[in-house]
């Protein structure tokens, strides 16, 4: 029962992020990329885009905080943002850095500021969800044995069929 | 992988007519992707995009590295040079440094290189830039973010068994190119319109199938794609 119930944890809880936005459907292609040769690569993927987006608004808060603000360098940190964002399915960053990215091309500070917050907020969003999923992995054989000590229970051994 | 190149045997295919069943890239051969993109997270996915279609890749982070791992630099002393030898190249567009269109017109621009075919990648969905690469002789060019089918398509109109010959596939391109103009044996470029614009080249009428690049500028032009 463990494993059919965590498989239909992990699909309703797609689901669930796909109707509210978080996701599109260029998550379900990096789904499509993952086998029994590529176990992890959606979990290795999303986390290259953890490393990758904090690293981003790291440097927008700074060139932010300039007192000469370098809108140009501020596109260009965006754009990277919302491309990688776009390639996971992170629909709901995405669609921020694509606002965000008008109102650099304005050249206003503020806005910008008040832009950068909102991708702040959208990327924690998707990050927290994001990593309740992964944890709800799709167990492959061995860590099946994980899900079912995690779930309290013993590894039959096959003596004890005797 | 002991090959003498890819290339080279794609060019004997060329020179003997009666082998036209022969596809040299069977099974037994792989195709060899170089991808260059700039963002970790879209060289880890292009990386398997490729290789889940049995592609061999090499994905580098920049125009600068691609060349230098081409060994373009050394093209002027390379009699017999044997080097890295690849299929295709896949670029991003928008790179810090030099940008694809930049490394597309190195490539294109170079005796030793320009038989490789580019193709660009690019998030964002502008026509005359499309038109700017395909006019400066990419192969194809892919709206970001790049799906299975995109790589599978991709692979099966330039290497698969109905693949359409280079030379043919570059006159199919102007065909249908000539569709859409009223006119035709004038070359016209760099025009601003919505619509892609039109090059007609007086060419003799060789049989052509719809080419994927058809399917998917129609694709970009109803999708909406940002």
């Amino acid at each position: 029962m463990e494993v059919d119930q965590l498989q239909r944890n992990f699909l309703e809880y797609t689901n669930l992020l796909f109707r509210e936005g978080f996701l599109d459907g260029q998550f379900s292609q990096l789904q499509l990329l993952q086998d029994e040769s590529n176990p992890d690569f959606v979990f290795e993927v999303v986390s290259l885009f953890f490393e990758d987006s904090e690293r981003l608004l790291n440097d927008l808060t700074i060139a932010l905080d300039q007192q000469n603000v370098d809108f140009k360098k501020i596109d260009a940190h965006v754009h990277q943002l919302k491309g990688s964002s776009s390639s996971i399915g992170a629909q709901r960053v995405k669609n921020t850095c694509i606002a965000f990215r008008d109102v650099c091309l304005e050249q206003n500070a503020e806005g910008c500021l008040r832009c950068l917050q909102q991708v702040k907020q959208e990327y924690l969003l998707v990050k927290t969800k994001l990593e309740a999923l992964l944890r709800v992995r799709v167990p492959h054989l061995f860590s099946l044995e994980q899900q079912i000590v995690a779930a309290g229970g013993a590894i039959p051994m096959l003596n004890d069929f005797c | 992988m002991a090959i003498n190149g890819v290339f080279s045997r794609f060019k004997m295919l060329d020179k003997n007519e009666g082998v036209n069943n022969l596809s040299p890239f069977t099974d037994s051969h792989e195709v060899h992707v170089l991808a260059v993109d700039d963002s970790l997270v879209d060289r880890k996915v292009i990386e398997r995009l490729l290789k889940i279609t049995s592609c061999k890749v090499t994905a580098v982070e920049s125009g600068r590295r691609a060349l230098q791992i081409l060994g373009f630099d050394e093209e002027k002393t390379s009699v017999g040079f044997d080097g890295f030898k690849v299929d295709l190249i896949i670029t991003d567009y928008f790179m810090p440094g030099m940008t694809g269109y930049e490394l597309l017109k190195k490539i294109k621009g170079s005796s030793n290189f320009r038989e490789i075919p580019v193709v660009i990648m690019s998030s964002e969905n502008v026509l005359a830039r499309i038109d700017r690469c395909l006019e400066e002789g990419a192969e194809d060019f892919i709206v970001k973010p790049v799906k299975l089918s995109d790589v599978r398509r991709l692979k099966s109109y330039m290497f698969g068994e109905n693949r359409i010959h280079t030379k043919d596939r570059e006159f199919n391109k102007r065909k249908i190119d000539v569709s859409l103009s009223p006119s035709s044996d004038e070359v016209m470029s760099n025009q601003s319109s919505p619509s892609i614009s039109p090059r007609s080249f007086s060419s003799s009428p060789t049989s052509h199938s719809t080419t994927f690049l058809d399917s998917h500028i129609r694709r970009l032009k109803t999708s909406n794609h940002d």
